[in-house]
């Protein structure tokens, strides 16, 4: 008996030891395991050789080897993906291994800390980047990117947010719009309404729409455990149009508090349009618990449109109803000829035309020349040619020709980014995740269900969840 | 006058017998190193194309090992590679093992032999558990004291946060109202079936839901709590029989804390099946001698069941609802794939992934998780101690 147990307790101790001994801090897991031993993870060297690692690419030095993506597209945006770096792995004969993962947020926090990160991946949140950025994970690309050109080439929000203290992090590769709101085409014409141009037209078209009988707003915001993110988009757009753009800035960085009253006016404003009796479709009990691609849903039923506008981002087509007997199944309505959208109007002149837009970047792990080539090339025009003559796609590069964007609805965002005056990221993903993705959307679930009467309640409790710095 | 024997040696080997005990270590040695090599092989991204091309160039197919190599292979044939490499080196690869260490251990003497071989057998067993199992436990509660901010903030988070505060709070609730739900539930249906006519029908049905995963019922039940705008159709079942009776549709799923009890009602039934088969069987088992005796004394049914059956079988009980209680603490997927914890659904684990995953709060994550584990480790406690009264265990 005796000497079973020292046997146990022996083994147990010395797993107990072991375990101990790698409680090395998440930081070395981080790093990248295949690193060549001549380039530092941080701040990479410029490669040797002559020229960029994009030259280089595309002289043949790189052919054979692999280059591993990950990111969340799948199924058609794969295939558009993918058909993006094509001709470039042809051309230079690197193997570019693509995996898409919708719940890739798992797959890649498991993978970078087990020391088994992709070369590249796709990340949504600045927030994120940030987090892996402070782990050590990243590598720093103001090593071998031109910063000053992409600076100049693209639109300069989307460098400042990808750089951590003046290094750049991330490289951004697609844009997404959210000020638009969708309707219906030959239903507005046949019932004689017209596009708004400022925000009392909006408001006095969703009443005549009342008077006429229907209900003029398509919001849902049901998402699983990403329920929420939907008003905050709403609060967004509101505050950019009702406060200076510094506002705008000092909130998401928290310097001014969460429920400063710039932020508390924004929200009373959304609540008009949302909470005012017969607004919306379904009412509040729907907002929170019909699922966000079927927002649009009641816009195309048989009867007419039972709700007329939708502000929603331009990858809402690929939810609207279509045939499910083939496979892929068959979207039954266009962008364009069924549902166009306009730009949100403005509420005050004075903050002009503003844009809330969000982005996928992508970050790069594993410090290899190839990787460096691959990443130079998604920041070329012909890197997103192919999606964006497939639709659906906008690049926040400058240098891409305006001609490329010529099928709806990419024409109309080009446009409306045009004719803005400044674009914003979205707040929720760009303040720290807990906020963010945490409380933030937590406090709009309450704030709809409670018919935004304790909007004070819900913005001090998120100001008081925010980390302390 | 003595008689002579000739001296008797040790037994002579045979051939057999001599190749069977150099073979088999030498065997286990091999499957080892296969074993080792597969996982190797199996972790790259195209190991079946790989294969492949290797058997038909060995076998001299040059023209299809090419077609392979310009067009790769379905991807459901790679799968099925894969399948069957990963059975191979499983079974056999194992079984050898266990053939070869065995074989190995017998060469010692008794003495040894007998001190070694219960660790053959147990061995891999027990290392795989150390493995994955005691070696990530006690790295969590590490990584609970150390990261982040340390013992003090990452438990203090874990008492003060509102939303893991509402979580601990519907975890007990979950336990209270499943565990309960579910065994009296069982118990009922178990002494109710007993008489029955199509015993093992009505057990069948009962027991069914257990044979679904969690996300599948968590996927079942979603749909059945679906809510649409009054006046629209109704799609699912609970809403459908609410507006029946002329009521406005209700969001189950959506309102707190009804939403709550709906997710509690999705874990007892899927958990009464198996505290029912549990306690039938205990049922069964009781002494008819006792009840007879109780009924002529002239006890009531319902004196009989309360008085005599549930303290008799009073150990299995204690078993199913040590068990359930297990797995209700562990509640994840129901809560994950119905409302991702939105609503005041939110339970611990759930809250320990967001955390982890999308937060990338590890100290958080990892103290989260040691709460879990210390509120399970008194049900253990009792579960093991019912066993060993049982009779079980030493």
């Amino acid at each position: 008996m005796r000497h079973r147990r020292y046997w146990a307790w022996t083994s147990v101790l010395a797993l107990v030891l072991s375990a101990c001994a790698n409680q090395a801090p998440a930081a070395t897991s981080g790093e990248s395991t295949d690193a060549e031993p001549s380039a530092p993870v941080a701040g990479s060297e410029p490669p040797t050789g002559e020229g960029t690692a994009l030259e280089r690419a595309e002289a043949g030095e790189f052919d054979g080897t692999t280059v591993e993506i990950l990111a969340q597209w799948v199924e058609a945006e794969a295939d558009n993906f993918e058909g993006n770096l094509t001709d470039f792995a042809e051309r230079t004969g690197i193997d570019i291994n693509y995996e898409g993962i919708t719940d890739y947020e798992t797959v890649l926090n498991v993978r970078v800390e087990g020391g088994n990160a992709p070369d590249l991946a796709q990340i949504a949140q600045p927030g994120l980047m940030r987090s892996f950025q402070e782990d050590g994970a990243l590598v720093n690309l103001s090593g071998f990117m031109d910063v000053g050109q992409l600076r100049s080439d693209y639109i300069e929000s989307f460098i400042d947010l990808a750089s951590v203290a003046g290094d750049l992090y991330g490289l951004y590769y697609k844009a997404d719009l959210k000020s638009i709101v969708w309707y219906p085409n030959e239903a507005f014409t046949d019932a004689g309404y017209e596009v708004p141009e400022t925000w009392d037209d909006l408001m006095a078209l969703t009443d005549q729409i009342k008077a006429d009988g229907s209900t003029p707003w398509c919001m849902t915001q049901e998402h699983g455990d990403a329920t929420g993110w939907v008003a905050t988009d709403w609060i967004e757009d509101v505050l950019l149009r009702t406060a200076p753009i510094e506002t705008y800035d000092a909130w998401v960085t928290h310097e001014i508090p969460f429920d400063d009253p710039a932020i508390a006016n924004a929200a009373d404003i959304v609540g008009e349009v949302l909470f005012t009796e017969g607004n919306v479709y379904g009412g509040s009990t729907a907002i929170n618990a019909t699922f966000v691609g079927d927002a649009q849903n009641p816009m195309f039923a048989e009867g007419g449109p039972d709700c007329w506008l939708h502000k929603q981002a331009a990858w809402i087509p690929a939810f609207w109803p279509a045939d499910e007997s083939t496979d892929p199944p068959t979207p039954l309505f266009t962008p364009g000829e069924d549902s166009s959208f306009f730009y949100l109007p403005p509420i005050d002149e004075e903050f002009g035309r503003p844009v809330l837009g969000g982005g996928d970047m992508f970050v790069m792990f594993n410090d290899r020349p190839e990787v460096q080539a691959v990443l130079e090339f998604l920041a070329t025009p012909e890197a997103a040619q192919h999606w964006i003559e497939a639709g659906g796609f906008v690049s926040p590069n400058n240098t891409v020709p305006q001609e490329w964007y010529s099928a709806y609805p990419s024409s109309g965002l080009a446009e409306i980014l045009n004719e803005a005056d400044a674009l914003r990221f979205d707040a929720s993903d760009t303040m720290p995740a807990s906020v963010g993705q945490g409380t933030f959307w937590s406090g709009m679930i309450e704030w709809i269900s409670a018919d935004g009467a304790n909007t004070e309640e819900v913005l001090a409790e998120i100001e008081d969840s925010w980390p302390a710095e | 006058m003595t008689t002579v024997t000739a001296p008797v040696g040790p037994p002579r080997v045979g051939p057999v017998q001599l190749a069977r005990r150099i073979l088999a270590p030498v065997a286990a040695m091999a499957a080892l190193f296969a074993i080792w090599w597969s996982i190797g092989f199996l972790a790259q991204p195209d190991a079946p194309t790989t294969l492949l091309i290797g058997l038909y160039d060995a076998v001299g197919l040059r023209g299809e090992a090419d077609a392979i190599r310009a067009y790769g292979i379905p991807s459901i044939a790679s799968k099925l590679i894969l399948g069957v490499v990963a059975l191979l080196v499983g079974v056999i690869g194992v079984w050898v093992v266990y053939i070869g260490a065995n074989a190995a251990a017998e060469r010692l003497g008794p003495d040894w032999r007998r001190r070694v071989l219960p660790w053959v057998f147990i061995g891999p067993a027990l290392l795989l558990l150390g493995v994955f199992l005691v070696f990530p436990t006690v790295s969590t509660v590490g990584t609970s004291l150390t990261e982040g901010g340390g013992l003090v903030e990452n438990f203090g988070f874990v008492f003060s946060d509102r939303d893991t505060l509402i979580a601990l709070r519907n975890n007990a609730l979950w336990l209270l109202l499943a565990t309960g739900g579910s065994v009296a539930l069982g118990l009922v249906i178990a002494t109710l079936v007993d008489r029955v006519r199509r015993e093992a029908l009505a057990k069948t049905f009962i027991f069914l839901p257990l044979a679904i995963s969690m996300v599948g019922a968590a996927v079942i039940w979603r749909f059945v709590y679906a809510w649409q705008p009054p006046g629209q159709p109704q799609i699912g079942i609970a809403n459908a029989a609410w507006t029946a009776t002329g009521s406005d549709p209700v969001a189950w799923l959506q309102v707190a804390p009804l939403n709550t009890f709906a997710l509690i009602l999705i874990m007892v039934w899927l958990q009464t099946g198996f505290a029912m088969v549990i306690l039938s069987a205990a049922i069964k088992g009781m002494p008819w001698e006792v009840i007879e005796a109780a009924r002529i004394d002239g006890a009531r049914e319902s004196q009989i069941f309360f008085r005599v059956v549930v303290p008799m079988i009073r150990g299995s009980i204690i078993t199913v609802a040590t068990t359930i209680a297990i797995a209700v603490l562990k509640v994840f997927d129901i809560v994950f794939v119905t409302t991702g914890g939105r609503f005041e659904t939110e339970v611990v684990a759930n809250r320990m992934f967001t955390e982890f995953f999308r937060f990338r709060n590890f100290g958080h994550a990892a103290a989260l998780a040691v709460v879990l584990f210390v509120a399970v480790v008194p049900i253990m406690i009792i579960n093991v101690r019912n066993l060993r009264r049982q009779g079980f265990g030493s």
